[in-house]
Formats: structure tokens, C-alpha cells, sequence
């Protein structure tokens, strides 16, 4: 057992640290991902990180990359949250779609379509729920129609809470293309040109008042063959290796909870010098989430452990997801219990991001499959209980 | 970075955990409530295996081995609730000897530590920070290493069972052996005073609570999986009640907070074994969070079961029980999180 990093890992954050002192932005001094300045913005940062291989540290080299490891990725993100450095706009492609890409996708479609991700030249949004399917999934209605005579698919349907939707270019998402099958079968990946006449789509304003959402309509879009990711009717499975990636190691780093815990203790001990006594009936809720950002890092390095020795990670993404969530809502409601009366200030005050942190917080029980429906996978697949 | 054990250390876990089902049934621990003694027939096998003298160095007889390696068979101890006390005298009074001794010759440590690997000595140690409160493992200890309050701060003195009248105290579990030593500080019985004293209580402190942190990871595996076994079986309107939600939620709830305190615990051992610089820290997480998870465990077991698990009948109590002694011992779960607290505010 070893929890040093080697002195190559190290010369690597160096490299990171330094790059990124001379080229982050100022922390929050761009706009709002959400707003369609913002988004443009934060593609303008991003293209700026890949022109020196800093968006995809562990893709290959030819497809924008570095090369490296994940434990080299787990080094490069604590040094891209301590920078501040901005959210990333390319989250659905770069840790979603990437990961299923290289499982299964074609070397077709990894060369046409890895390098722009990595650029944020194209953005992706996620094509899934349905105001009729969230947590149930597999009940989405969406279809695709064979077309023959094209060579391909013609998709119509609607989809719903697609985040980033209202400025992406493409979609990655989930349609039935058998009618007659149930369920899980007979659906299939699509990877969708957002240009594709019959795409309409309706900006949602989220609770912070900006489009993070967007509602997908599709009358007859056509997407032809070798748009299909993985193959025709095992979009299930495909689906699957996706939200792996959403719930386990790939989404959520633990330098960004880690980062957050850490101020989060400043922030209690500058209230601790002023007002000991709010102070103190905060302070096990301090400590507990500092440990939460603990146990993740701890447990991402497990993982990663697990990984690099060519183990696998099943459920235990689901428990995952389940504790990450719940750190960083935990550090952020810590941290508005110590603002008080500050906690609802709204705007660019110096406390803000702590309330912007908590609203984005509280999405997270309920995306990548709601917490919940990661209690039943835990429950079934990690404890054996009977499906009810 | 290489986060994870060695292909022999979780072999001789491995081993550990057949001896363990064979030789620590509930009907053992059962047996060991009705007449609680720390060196038993089961001792004497561990011993040979190498177990009780893990941490002894070799020059005495043991395997010179540290708390990364003793951490998965404390895990196996906890699974099986073992009654002998390998926590204390193999993780803790073990490491405390060699701090003090740190030539490996000492004549005042040595036949101690020679006697923990041979089996024939259990050790209870005194928490400093609740000075006069019951010692668990005293009654019937071979050894006792307690602590007096000197002229220049805290000592650390080891005394003979002979030399110490025990008081025993009942505990709702009855193999903790708790009991109220009555004794005198002599210059012969005196181990360390003085600054080497006081770090030795810190390091002790710090090892007890990784060490109870693994012991509580085996309790709550062992509840997990009984009562997920008992949710599989027991049928209600018509259904196995493990296909509730509301079950499964509890279960899934605690599987979550023990999967999480599991690497929690193995980087404190590590952080304790290299001396890392937040050793301390790590080990204040490892006990909280042991702590929770076990707790936790706990009280899930005991609701998924219902009334039957209320009964002396039922086997869950004696997981229970000793969770809920452990869970206190060598600093709670909220006595951990202000210490924690404490050292990231000062550390800032």
C-alpha cells in the first residue's frame, strides 16, 4: 500500500499548476455557462486548454490527449480546482460520451468526433429523459424509423432536461427502434446533429433563473447509419457504460469536493472569529463534511486502484454517485447555516458562489438516476435483496 | 500511488477469516458471555498463526509487521465479534511496548512482547483522556499499561495483573471485561514519563482508533450481510420483506456509509504505519467514520429484523452490543470530528 504519488505524478502537477497560473482566467470572471454569452465564453477557455493538451490529459495523444493515466487525470483535476478554473462546458461529452466512444465506438467515429470534443469546437447535450420517462428509464417512447432507402434512421419524439441543451450542437440519445420490443431491448444510441432538420428546441429556465435545460422535439430527423454508437438495439447496454461513467469515477473528481471542503473551514473559522456561537452549533456539520470530501478522495483512489490492477467498477458507481452527492450538498447547506442571514444574498457578492454552489448541489440526488433508484441498484446488485 | 493491499496480505486474511468461521461461531461468543476469559484455545490458535504477535518485532518472536497488515484481520476479529482481545493487546499495547522501546531489547518490554507473540499474555491499555474510567480488558488481563498522573504531566506504567486489584464492572457485553484498577505508581512500574510519554499517548490514541475503526468495518459487514440474508428469507403479505423499498432503502443506506469507510480506514493505518504528517487527522476520520457506518449498521439490523431481533434468542445483539461499545470506545464519532476540527482550524 502507497498513497504517495510517484515523482513523474508530481513533475506532472507541476507542469499543471503552472500552465494553469499563467492561463486560468480569474476565478468566476467569466459569465454563467447557462447564459448563451457564458457558454461561448467558457468553449473560448476551453479551446484555450486544448491548444496545449490540458482538456483530455488521459485520451491519446491523437485525439487531442496526453496520454496519461487516471491517476495522472485525478492529478490534473485537483490542480484544475485549485486554480478556480472554470466549470466545464464540455462535461457531457468529455466524461460521459467520451468514455462509451472508446468502448464502442467505431474508429470512424472516433476520429470525427473526439478531436472537436476535446476542442469544445462541438458541444453535447444528453438526450435521454422523457416527461413520461425519468427514473424509469427504460419506459422512454421515443422511435426511430428505418429508413432503407437513406441509410439510416428517422428519429421524432421528445426529450426533456437536457442540460446545456439550448446551445449544444449534438446530442447523444436514446430512441426505440424496435416497436415491438419492451423495455430494455430494441433501443439504440444515437449520436444526433442538433442542425438535423426537425430538431426543435425550447430553452428551460432552471431554478437559478438561467437555460441550463432544454426540451428536444424531433419530427422526422434523420441520422444515418454510422451515427449508431455500439449497436442497433443493445442501446441499453451502451446507455449503461454512460451512466457508469455519470455515477462512478469519471464525472465528479474529489478535488472539487475536496476544494470546496477546505473553504468551507475557512469559512467557519472567519465566522468562528466574529461569532463564536453560530460558529459552534455549525461546527459538526463543518467537520462532517469536510470528512465527506475525504472518504470520496480516499475512495476515488481505491477505485482508481482497483482500475489500474484491471478490476472493474459494477454497482459500487451507484453507491458513488449516492455519497458524492450527498458531500456536496452537505458542504454547501454547512456553509449557509454559517452565512445566515447572508445565505440568501443573490448576485455578485463575495458569499454568492456558496449559494450558487447549493442550488447546483441540489440537482445532484436527482440526475444520473435519482438517489433513490441508486439505493435499489445498491440494495439488489451489491446485497443480492429480490427486485420488488 | 497504489491504494489497495498486497496478494499476501489478503491471503493471510483470507486464512484469518477460515479459522475465524470455524473457530467463532455465535454459539462461541455466546459461550465467551457466560464465562469471558482473554486467553482461550482460539487465543492460542491465533497466536500460532502468527496473528497475536503481528506487530511484535521479530526479535521477540513476532512477525515485525505493521497496522496496514493488521487492519484486515481486525475486520475478520469484528465479523465474528471476537471475544480475545487482538484489538487491544495486538494493536495497541503491542506498538505501545515497541514506542518504548524502540531498540527491540528493552528488558522492561521485551518478555512482554516476546509473551503477546507466544500467546501466553493478553494486555489491557488505559485511555489517557478519561482518566478513571473503567479499563475494557482489565479483568483478566495478564498485563495492564495505565497511566498516572506525575509531577511532570502524564506516565505511562505497566504492571503485572499480581500488581493491580481489578474491580470488575459489568458491561451490556461481558467479553469487553471492564474493570476499575486500583494500583500504585512505582519507579519500577514506570514505562515513560515526560515528553516520551506524551507522544507515546498520542500515537496511542491515534493507532486505537484506527484499530477499534477496523474492528467496527467487520461489525458492520457482518450486520450488513445477516440482516440482507434475513430480508432474503423472512416473508411478509406474501413477498420476501428484502423486496420492499422502504428495506431496501435502509440496507442500500448502510452499505453506502460502510463502502466509503472502508478506504477511510486503510489510508489512517498507512498514514499511522509511514508517520505521515496529518496521521493524527486521518485517524480522527477513520474512527468517525467507522463509527457512523457501524452504527448505522447497527441500527438497521436491528429494525430490518423486528421484534426478533430484540431476543437474547436472535444472534444480532452480540454485533450489536459490541458496536455500541466500540462505537464509544477511544472517542466517539463526535469526539473525533471536533478534534478534526480543531487541527484543520489551527492547521489553516
Amino acid at each position: 500500500m502507497d498513497l504517495h504519488y510517484t515523482d513523474a505524478q508530481e513533475a506532472f502537477r507541476a507542469d499543471a499548476r503552472a500552465w494553469l497560473a499563467a492561463h486560468a482566467p480569474a476565478p468566476r470572471s467569466l459569465p454563467s455557462l447557462d447564459t448563451a454569452e457564458g457558454f461561448e465564453a467558457h468553449r473560448a477557455w476551453e479551446a484555450e486548454l486544448a491548444a496545449d493538451r490540458w482538456s483530455v490529459v488521459s485520451w491519446p495523444e491523437e485525439y487531442g490527449g496526453r496520454g496519461v493515466g487516471i491517476l495522472e487525470w485525478l492529478v490534473f483535476e485537483e490542480e484544475y480546482w485549485r486554480a478556480q478554473a472554470p466549470l466545464r462546458v464540455s462535461q457531457n461529452g468529455v466524461f460521459l460520451l467520451a468514455p462509451t466512444m472508446f468502448e464502442f465506438g467505431t474508429d470512424g467515429q472516433k476520429a470525427r468526433f473526439l478531436p472537436p470534443m476535446a476542442s469544445a469546437a462541438e458541444i453535447w447535450c444528453q438526450g435521454w429523459s422523457e416527461p413520461d420517462a425519468g427514473s424509469d428509464l427504460a419506459g422512454i417512447r421515443s422511435r426511430a424509423r428505418r429508413s432503407d432507402s437513406e441509410g439510416g434512421w428517422l428519429l421524432s419524439g421528445q426529450k426533456t432536461w437536457a442540460s446545456r441543451g439550448a446551445f449544444a450542437e449534438w446530442c447523444f440519445g436514446l430512441f426505440r427502434t424496435d416497436p415491438e420490443a419492451e423495455r430494455h431491448r430494441g433501443l439504440t444510441y444515437f449520436l444526433i446533429d442538433m442542425a438535423t432538420p426537425g430538431v426543435t428546441v425550447r430553452p428551460i429556465p432552471q431554478i437559478d433563473g438561467e437555460t441550463g435545460f432544454a426540451e428536444l422535439f424531433f419530427e422526422d430527423v434523420f441520422v444515418p447509419d454510422d451515427l449508431v454508437l455500439g449497436e442497433v438495439g443493445r442501446g441499453w447496454n451502451v446507455a449503461m457504460a454512460t451512466a457508469g461513467s455519470e455515477r462512478g469515477l469519471s464525472l465528479r473528481s474529489p478535488a472539487r469536493y475536496s476544494r470546496a471542503a477546505d473553504r468551507l473551514v475557512d469559512l467557519y473559522a472567519d465566522t468562528l472569529a466574529v461569532d463564536p456561537a453560530r460558529a459552534g452549533r455549525s461546527a459538526d456539520a463543518v467537520a462532517r463534511a469536510w470528512m465527506d470530501a475525504e472518504a470520496y478522495r480516499l475512495n476515488t483512489l481505491w477505485t482508481a486502484t482497483r482500475v489500474l490492477d484491471g478490476g472493474s467498477v459494477g454497482p459500487e458507481a451507484s453507491a458513488n454517485k449516492i455519497h458524492w452527492s450527498q458531500t456536496d450538498l452537505a458542504i454547501h447547506r454547512a456553509a449557509l447555516d454559517l452565512l445566515g442571514p447572508g445565505a440568501e444574498f443573490h448576485g455578485d457578492g463575495v458569499d454568492a458562489p456558496w449559494l450558487d454552489g447549493y442550488l447546483f448541489a441540489l440537482a445532484g440526488p436527482i440526475y444520473a438516476g435519482t438517489n433513490e433508484i441508486q439505493r435499489n441498484v445498491v440494495a439488489e446488485r451489491m446485497l443480492g435483496l429480490p427486485r420488488g | 500511488m497504489h491504494f489497495a493491499f498486497t496478494d499476501q496480505q489478503l491471503e493471510f486474511r483470507d486464512a484469518v477469516r477460515q479459522v475465524l468461521a470455524k473457530e467463532c461461531t455465535t454459539d462461541a461468543v455466546r459461550a465467551a458471555y457466560d464465562a469471558p476469559a482473554p486467553r482461550t484455545a482460539r487465543w492460542s490458535t491465533l497466536a500460532d498463526l502468527g496473528v497475536t504477535g503481528l506487530t511484535v518485532p521479530d526479535a521477540h518472536g513476532g512477525l515485525g509487521l505493521g497496522l496496514v497488515d493488521l487492519v484486515p484481520l481486525l475486520e475478520e476479529a469484528g465479523r465474528v465479534a471476537l471475544p480475545e482481545p487482538l484489538g487491544t493487546t495486538t494493536g495497541i499495547a503491542a506498538p505501545l511496548l515497541v514506542d518504548l522501546s524502540p531498540s527491540g531489547a528493552d528488558t522492561a518490554t521485551g518478555p512482554g512482547l516476546a509473551a503477546i507473540a507466544a500467546g501466553d499474555l493478553t494486555a489491557a491499555v488505559a485511555d489517557a483522556r478519561w482518566p478513571g474510567a473503567p479499563v475494557a480488558g482489565a479483568d483478566g488481563a495478564d498485563l495492564l499499561v495505565l497511566v498516572a498522573d506525575g509531577p511532570g504531566g502524564p506516565e505511562i506504567h505497566a504492571l503485572d495483573r499480581s500488581a493491580v486489584e481489578v474491580t470488575p464492572v459489568p458491561s451490556l457485553d461481558p467479553t469487553r471485561r471492564l474493570g476499575t484498577p486500583a494500583w500504585s505508581p512505582t519507579p519500577a512500574t514506570r514505562l515513560a514519563d515526560g515528553a516520551a510519554a506524551r507522544a507515546a499517548l498520542d500515537r496511542t490514541a491515534d493507532r486505537a482508533a484506527v484499530v477499534t475503526g477496523a474492528e467496527l468495518l467487520g461489525l458492520a459487514d457482518a450486520m450488513i450481510a445477516r440482516t440482507a440474508d434475513y430480508a432474503r428469507d423472512r416473508q411478509q403479505f406474501g413477498r420476501p420483506i428484502g423486496s420492499f423499498q422502504a428495506v431496501k432503502h435502509l440496507l442500500a443506506g448502510a452499505q453506502v456509509l460502510l463502502e466509503f469507510a472502508r478506504p477511510v480506514v486503510y489510508g489512517a493505518a498507512w498514514a499511522l504505519d509511514t508517520a505521515a504528517p496529518d496521521a493524527s487527522r486521518s485517524a480522527s476520520v477513520a474512527k468517525a467514520y467507522a463509527s457512523e457506518a457501524a452504527l448505522e449498521a447497527a441500527r438497521v439490523a436491528l429494525q430490518v429484523h423486528g421484534a426478533i431481533g430484540y431476543t437474547w434468542e436472535c444472534d444480532v445483539h452480540l454485533f450489536l452490543k459490541r458496536t455500541w461499545a466500540l462505537a464509544e470506545a477511544w472517542g466517539s464519532a463526535g469526539d473525533h470530528r471536533s478534534r478534526l476540527l480543531g487541527s484543520l482550524v489551527a492547521g489553516r
